[in-house]
């Protein structure tokens, strides 16, 4: 019982933080990434084009 | 020409009228009669909107996707949301006044089973959650997702099956709860057969959102589509998952989940959570991203916040349900997780709070001239607050002290009326002058008002919740100098009474600033002056209606 | 040729938005909900736990339909106060039989997972019916209806038949007996009653509401309060055997 905490517990505090911070690396990287710039500024233009 | 799409549905509407009318003959209790009869009326009644728009030369045939090269816009369905949200809003917060008014007169349950507390309670969170928030989701969601598309919502029967079987949903599970149809589980209290019908109206609506979003001009999906999608993805597999029943009869009433003990714990509070984490919070960020910039004239201060603020928040938000369940019988690391990520989700919900409340900088001054902007930038404001709180209740220890307590309860009401309500306010003193073509509002003076006096009623709710919770949490743990407990339980009960009153006084000043916002929306689109710009392109089944 | 193009990988942007999202929701999800099935020491091991009889049952699906779960909690947390003020903390063991489960979630009154045999059967009729006869300060509705309206047994046996679906061990002459159960057990001193005790040993036979005239929904309710907590004899309950 105890070792299946403690198995669960190693599990998350490696893998799960690996994890984790890969996802969230990705994330940045898409958002931050400079060619990407224009598409955002675009984007956020979106809500102002009335017709 | 019948197209393919009305046949379909008036097919599958005659069916299901057929099936109830069996149910209702078959059924040995009142009660599914009853609701049986509602499904046979309103499946009836689809099939004779269908064919009579057929029969009405103006709305027979194809729909036309552009007029003059514009997107020829679905705004019936839009329009029936926001009346729709306004009318349960009215309703929800006035069983909640009642069920206030119970707590501190208890002779006010009248004894009788219809209206007592017990029954009337769901009828209340259901109300306000599901009836008023889910309208004000459905509303503008439709009228965003065709906005920043630029394209008309796909299907002519299909957005107003959406819209009018939601509602129908919302009348069988209201009914259902006053006379004793429940399943037991918090925020999921409709029965089977409810929660099958809003399986299939919740997957049309997937499909009418995706569906606009295949149409799209625009080569960018705007953000706020992004939280509404996952709004309606995620609440989908939570419905599904945590009302996984097997009725005892298809003519009865009653139903057992499949789930059982502390597993059933498990999955009822990750989806309760998460029907605050993607109905309460996703759906009504999307509204954020769409109508703070909308009506701030500016577009939203980072759009690429906003992209790491929708990942981190749907990732992490997932993760928190099990905080509710601190101290029972589920083993503790699932409870320690859930608590972990639920201080971690502070972060993401910090982001998008500034996001939102940044999108101002600039142009701050138009706080003071428009009550509307402040309406909603103080819903953010109370997002951020309540998203502080949140992550503070989960941690253990604090946990200990505020749980089974009216803390939980305050708390949830700083995020349901300042968050949610007034961003559903703003959002829909935006849409009715947009949708009813006028050049504003009847009165901003009335928008003042309601925001005032709201303000007050959520004030004294939330700080007479939190004396009353830890003033009880503190009684419950208390012991006199000979080491026995120095309270009985009835004693904490008596010591609540003075919040219980400022509470359901909060709730009526609450309920009274919805009222004034009714009358001035009622005024808008009765007496407001028409804006100059072209007719407005309204839904075509909007006569049928 | 091209704008077909480009409107096909909108269309994909579109699902992978939607596969995307499900894959970042399924994995927060999966993880703290399935290992509760398959690791064992999610539920302890426990002496005296039974599925509840079918009085008990229909009790518990009134306690259901009236939304008692809304004021009263059923579970216990290990800390000093409660301990004292309601008894041996809450075992998940303890809620194994139970769906839906009725931890609750608020205490605006106190909690009831060991109410059972805490006070006597003419207590709990009264303050059902009137909860300010016996505690002046409740804010608790009244129930007098209960009393006045009959047990409806009508498809009992396919209730513990749905149950033992879900995984509640009925045996099969439990289920077919449920319709005659479901009355005799509040009718003391009776053949059927009898029958009843040989069916479920350790359950308690006894008029709940004192109306021997009729089987009344209070008598389900009181049976349902009477027998809550009382399963797990604590005297002899192993909590070093089931640390987690």
């Amino acid at each position: 019982m105890t070792e299946s905490y403690t198995a669960v517990a190693g599990f998350a505090q490696t893998w799960g933080l690996v994890y984790f911070v890969v996802i969230f690396a990705i994330v940045v990287a898409y958002v931050a990434w400079p060619k990407n710039r224009k598409t955002f500024d675009d984007a956020a233009q979106i809500p102002f084009r009335e017709d | 020409m019948v197209t393919l799409e009305e046949g379909l549905f008036a097919g599958f509407l005659a069916l299901l009228t057929f099936a109830c009318l069996i149910v209702a003959g078959k059924t040995h209790e009142g009660v599914m009669t009853f609701h049986a009869l509602i499904g046979a009326l309103a499946a009836g009644a689809g099939v004779f909107m269908i064919f009579n728009s057929y029969f009405n030369s103006d709305t027979s045939g194809p729909v036309p996707q552009e007029i003059d090269g514009k997107p020829n816009y679905n705004m019936g369905p839009v329009k029936f949301g926001t009346v729709a949200a306004m009318f349960w809003g009215i309703a929800g917060f006035l069983v909640g006044l009642i069920i206030a008014l119970q707590l501190a007169f208890p002779a006010l349950n009248f004894d009788l089973p219809w209206t007592n507390f017990g029954r009337l309670r769901p009828l209340h969170t259901s109300a306000v959650i599901f009836a008023f928030g889910g309208n004000v989701l459905l509303a503008t969601s439709f009228y965003v997702v065709q906005r920043t598309c630029r394209a008309r919502l796909p299907g002519k029967v299909m957005p107003w099956f959406v819209m009018l079987g939601y509602n129908v949903f919302i009348v069988i599970a209201g009914t259902g709860y006053l006379l004793g149809a429940t399943q037991g589980k918090e925020y999921a209290e409709p029965e089977w057969y409810a929660d099958l019908w809003l399986t299939i109206v919740w997957v049309f609506y997937l499909l009418t959102f995706l569906g606009t979003l295949w149409k799209r001009k625009e080569p960018h999906i705007y953000v706020a589509n992004w939280f509404y999608l996952a709004f309606i993805v995620t609440i989908a597999v939570l419905h599904i998952t945590n009302n996984l029943t097997i009725p005892v009869s298809v003519f009865g009433l009653k139903s057992y989940i499949v789930w059982s003990g502390v597993q059933d714990a498990m999955v009822q509070w990750w989806y309760g959570h998460n029907a605050v984490g993607f109905f309460l919070t996703a759906g009504f960020l999307a509204i954020m991203y769409y109508f703070v910039p909308k009506r701030a004239e500016r577009p939203v201060y980072s759009y690429r916040l906003s992209i790491v603020h929708f990942w981190a928040l749907i990732f992490i938000y997932i993760w928190a349900g099990p905080h509710h369940l601190h101290y029972t019988a589920l083993p503790q690391w699932a409870s320690t997780l859930g608590a972990t990520f639920s201080v971690i989700l502070w972060m993401p919900s910090w982001g998008g709070m500034i996001n939102g409340l940044m999108t101002l900088s600039g142009a701050w001054d138009k706080l003071r001239t428009d009550p509307v902007l402040r309406m909603l930038v103080v819903s953010v404001a109370f997002y951020g607050m309540s998203t502080f709180e949140g992550p503070l209740m989960s941690v253990r220890a604090v946990n200990s002290l505020s749980h089974y307590t009216d803390w939980t309860i305050g708390h949830v009401h700083s995020g349901a009326l300042g968050w949610v309500g007034y961003i559903s306010f703003g959002a829909l003193y935006c849409l009715v002058p947009w949708l009813w073509n006028k050049k504003s509002l009847y009165s901003l003076k009335l928008v003042n008002l309601h925001f005032w006096v709201s303000t007050i009623g959520i004030v004294l709710y939330i700080t007479a919740m939190w004396v009353s919770g830890i003033m009880q949490g503190l009684m419950w743990r208390a012991y006199d100098s000979l080491g026995f407990l120095e309270y009985s339980f009835i004693e904490t009960v008596e010591a609540m009474f003075p919040f219980y009153v400022i509470r359901a006084l909060g709730g009526g000043l609450f309920l009274l600033g919805a009222l004034i916002m009714a009358y001035n929306l009622w005024m808008t689109v009765k007496a407001g002056e028409p804006a100059e710009a072209e007719a407005p392109a309204t839904g075509t089944l909007a006569a049928a209606e | 040729m091209s704008v077909w193009h480009k409107h096909e990988i909108f269309e994909k942007n579109s699902i992978i938005l939607v596969i995307g999202i499900l894959v970042m929701i399924s994995i927060g999800g999966l993880v703290e909900i399935a290992p509760l099935f398959y690791l064992k020491s999610t539920i302890e091991k426990t002496e005296g736990m039974r599925p509840y009889t079918p009085l008990e049952l229909a009790g518990r699906n009134i306690y259901v339909r009236e939304g008692c779960y809304l004021c009263h909690s059923q579970m216990v947390r290990p800390m000093r106060d409660e301990l004292e003020r309601y008894g041996p903390y809450s075992l998940a063991a303890e809620s194994m039989y139970d769906h839906p489960f009725q931890w609750g979630s608020k205490r605006t009154g106190p909690d009831l997972a060991r109410v059972g045999n805490k006070y006597s059967d003419d207590w709990h009729v009264a303050h059902l019916k009137d909860p300010r006869s016996v505690v002046p300060a409740s804010i608790m509705p009244g129930y007098p209806f209960l009393a006045e309206t009959p047990l409806d047994p009508y498809g009992i046996s396919d209730h513990l038949k749905v149950n033992t679906y879900v995984g509640v061990p009925y045996t099969e002459e439990q289920v077919e007996a449920a319709k005659s159960d479901i009355l005799a057990q509040a009718k003391p001193d009776s053949d059927e009653a009898e029958a009843f005790l040989e069916r479920y040993p350790t359950a308690v036979v006894r008029d709940y509401d004192g109306n021997p005239a009729e089987v009344t929904e209070m008598d389900a309710l009181v049976a349902y309060l009477q027998m809550l907590g009382t399963l797990v004899d604590f005297s002899i309950y192993d909590e070093k055997a089931n640390l987690r």
